[in-house]
């Protein structure tokens, strides 16, 4: 029994075994440097295989949703269809617009993509897993998030197009908008948990009653925390339906009209890497992080677990896209300001009256309530000033 | 001068004054772009994103289609009509022979009567399926209603290869009648695809109708009042989307369209939703008329052998033909001389006529409006420039 036990221990952090007998044949002085080097590889590997996998199972997905096949001819069920992606994305001609501002124009990408990565740093991936546990670990994922908004902004001034500054402007304005409900939702975990260290939060979940754990979804204000943290996170990665800088349809490709070959891909790979990372902090703040559902399920390795969670996730938005038409600009804003904010700073509320009362079954109704009622008035309230209707429709005769 | 500056003076508009001016934008959405349908070009000024002047360029796909028949035998600009409207050539070919029987005296035999209905309301049903797909797609749905659309489409596409040989040119209809009679089975596979037609209704509607963003996102936008569908010559769907109670089935009692039980959904509010449900409904009326029109239809000829289909000279005169086509009055105005060709040939396209009042549903609305707009108005370049 302890021999298994100690297996299961040991496939758990293989990872982490591996990298420290890698690292005992150094000298110590160099340990810390290749250690970090060795998790960067790691990281940049797990996750732009993990975006290529992603490409397919969208374009897979999203076929099967809308009755065709999707891609089929490349390798085995089009399963090598990402890399002929690549291939044709280095091999096509690189375009830059006559006047554009070249060097902006060249960093735009490469920012793009540094900063989706440098999120990771803070992210538990599996127990032991992170890179740094940084004791501001949530604030510095945010700042770093935010890096994104400039590449944007980059991106779509220096192309010198117009459609690339309509993108540009409509990226900026949402992305701003979208991270004020986006850090309140993530609040109320820092104030459940106490701590802004993801390892700690995460520890804090992987603890069980009887078979069920303790992740913070599984409390009034965790769920609200956490629909109203991937509502915010769906806009802040620009999916559907609030894929408005780059709404195809109107402004032909948003702030990357003006990119072509590997820069393009660079754009396509940025966006992925912080849809990924935006959906790792989901798991890590409310659901679990890398611990298992159940607790007889723990001797499944633990980075099992976390990349499950997250390909749940990236289907869930796979599905809406291939549901859900796009917003209209302002329906974004109002949205974002009148329904995510008021319900967000009700949720901090809420969290503060769970924090104070005794747990029991009081404290279960009147947080539900306290969230779901005002989330009902609000939502019927702002469909009633918009005086939406299904019409009905008379006939000539 | 800024490039705001010379871009509103090449629209001719007013300067309000000079610090205004540069906060405009020249945008020239189109010939090259994803949702014009083609290569149709918006020449719009924004301000922000809010359209203040928007200006329509056609004639990317002016063809000379008009001249060209002109120089042309009757019979021989048929295939020519497949054309214009490429979704649905059936009924161009159905207007077009209609102005011709009208300025021959050509009488049309009942059973290749009731096969025009039939072709007609079979082409009105994929016509305004796909214009839903593609109205969705402009909504940025990304594909989803498009794919459903055409996957209905494409099962009528194959009744239309298995009667005249082409999926989408069709040039099935001739004076007098129809190329060539219903193939064995035919009309039971028709029958069977009208049939299932409804259930693919209640499942795009279920899709559709009731979404919140969807109703968002049309619901009093684009609104076009009766006075102005009606000063503007607007028809079709969309005059009918604004309350003007004018169906050309209806109203010059055409073909047999007498003999069917149909009605004429009418919208109250004129905006995209609007548009888009009366076309929804349109086509359930469709159905009816399909399923009465393939419970009835007699055995007969297709044609009188008499007619002479080509080579023939009607008498100095004019005649227009008109009919209810999918996107509106498709009508073909003929004056002949007594010679084999038409001396004077004018089309009447739907799509161009309503098109007209673009800017008047754009103003003041926002980019992402002016797509919806112009996809809820259902123009085929290939009619619009001719």
């Amino acid at each position: 029994m302890t021999h298994l036990a100690l297996m299961t221990q040991h496939l758990d952090q293989i990872f982490v075994l591996t990298s420290h007998w890698l690292l005992s044949y150094l000298p110590i002085a160099l340990q810390p440097l290749c250690s970090a080097i060795l998790s960067v590889a790691a990281i940049i590997i797990a996750f732009a295989t993990l975006f290529a996998l992603t490409t397919l199972l969208e374009r897979k997905g999203l076929g099967r949703m809308q009755n065709r096949y999707g891609p089929n001819r490349v390798g085995p069920c089009g399963l090598f269809q990402p890399l002929a992606d690549g291939v044709k994305s280095l091999t096509k001609e690189d375009i830059v617009p006559i006047r554009a501002d070249r060097a902006v124009h060249f960093m735009a990408p490469v920012l793009l993509v540094a900063a989706s990565f440098m999120g990771y740093a803070v992210l538990p991936i599996g127990r032991n897993m992170v890179m740094v546990d940084m004791n501001a670990g949530v604030l510095f994922f945010f700042a770093i998030g935010s890096l994104m908004e400039l590449a944007v902004f980059m991106a779509g001034w220096s192309s010198r197009s117009k459609y690339s500054l309509l993108g540009a402007m409509r990226a900026i304005a949402q992305m701003i908008s979208y991270e004020v409900p986006l850090v309140l939702a993530s609040v109320v975990v820092l104030m459940q948990a106490g701590s802004l260290s993801t390892v700690a939060i995460v520890n804090m979940q992987a603890t069980y009653s009887g078979i069920w754990p303790h992740w913070f979804v599984f409390t009034p204000w965790g769920f609200a925390g956490f629909a109203l943290f991937m509502i915010a996170a769906t806009a802040e990665s620009n999916r559907s339906p609030f894929d408005l800088p780059e709404g195809e349809s109107e402004i032909i490709a948003g702030y990357y009209t003006e990119y072509s070959g590997f820069k393009f891909a660079l754009f396509f790979l940025g966006e992925y890497i912080g849809m990924f990372a935006t959906s790792g902090m989901a798991i890590t703040l409310f659901l679990g992080g890398w611990s298992a559902p159940f607790s007889f399920l723990t001797w499944i390795p633990s980075y099992f677990w976390f990349f499950a969670k997250l390909l749940t996730i990236i289907s869930v938005f796979i599905w809406i896209r291939g549901t859900l038409p796009r917003l209209r600009m302002d329906q974004l804003m109002n949205l974002a300001w009148q329904f995510m904010l008021p319900m967000t700073l009700l949720n901090l509320l809420t969290t503060g009256i769970w924090h104070f009362m005794l747990p029991g079954f009081l404290r279960w109704i009147v947080c539900s309530t306290m969230v779901i009622v005002p989330c009902i008035l609000l939502g019927s309230g702002l469909k009633y000033k918009k005086k939406f209707q299904i019409r009905t429709y008379h006939f000539s005769q | 001068m800024s490039t705001a500056t010379l871009a509103a003076a090449s629209l001719n508009l007013e300067p309000a004054n000079e610090s205004g001016m540069d906060q405009l934008l020249e945008i020239a959405m189109g010939p090259q772009h994803p949702s014009t349908h083609g290569v149709f070009r918006m020449n719009v000024v924004l301000d922000g994103e809010r359209v203040v002047r928007l200006k329509p360029v056609f004639g990317y796909l002016h063809r000379n289609h008009e001249k060209i028949a002109e120089n042309e035998t009757y019979l021989g600009s048929m295939p020519y009509t497949d054309r214009l409207d490429y979704m649905c050539p059936l009924t161009n070919n159905w207007a077009y022979a209609l102005a011709v029987e009208k300025l021959a005296g050509i009488q049309v035999p009942e059973r290749a009567e009731y096969l025009r209905v039939i072709t007609g309301e079979l082409t009105r049903l994929q016509n305004h399926t796909c214009l839903i797909g593609f109205l969705m797609q402009d909504m940025g749905a990304s594909g989803t209603p498009l794919m459903y659309a055409f996957r209905q489409r494409e099962i009528i596409l194959d009744l239309f290869e298995a009667l005249t040989g082409a999926r989408m040119m069709c040039n099935y209809m001739r004076f007098g009648g129809c190329r060539v009679d219903l193939p064995a089975g035919w009309l039971d596979q028709a029958k069977k695809v009208v049939a299932g037609f409804p259930r693919f209704l209640d499942e795009y509607e279920s899709l559709l109708v009731s979404n919140e963003i969807l109703m968002d996102r049309t619901q009093d936008v684009g609104v076009l009042s009766k006075e102005l569908a009606i000063s503007a010559g607007i028809s079709g769907p969309m005059a009918r989307a604004s309350g003007v109670d004018y169906d050309i089935r209806k109203v010059d009692h055409y073909s047999i369209y007498d003999r069917f039980a149909f009605r004429v959904p009418l919208g109250s509010h004129g905006d995209v939703y609007d548009r888009f449900m009366i076309r929804l409904l349109e086509m359930r009326e469709s159905v009816n008329i399909l399923q009465q029109a393939m419970r009835d239809i007699p055995e007969g000829p297709i044609v009188d052998p008499k007619t002479k289909i080509r080579g023939f000279r009607p008498k100095p005169g004019e005649a227009y033909g008109r009919i209810e086509g999918p996107k509106g009055e498709l009508g073909f105005y003929l004056v002949s001389d007594g010679s084999p060709n038409p001396y004077r040939y004018r089309v009447r396209p739907p799509s161009l006529i309503n098109l007209t009042i673009l800017e008047d549903l754009c103003l003041g609305r926002n980019v992402a409006d002016i797509v919806v707009i112009l996809g809820s108005i259902d123009i085929v370049m290939g009619e619009v420039d001719r």
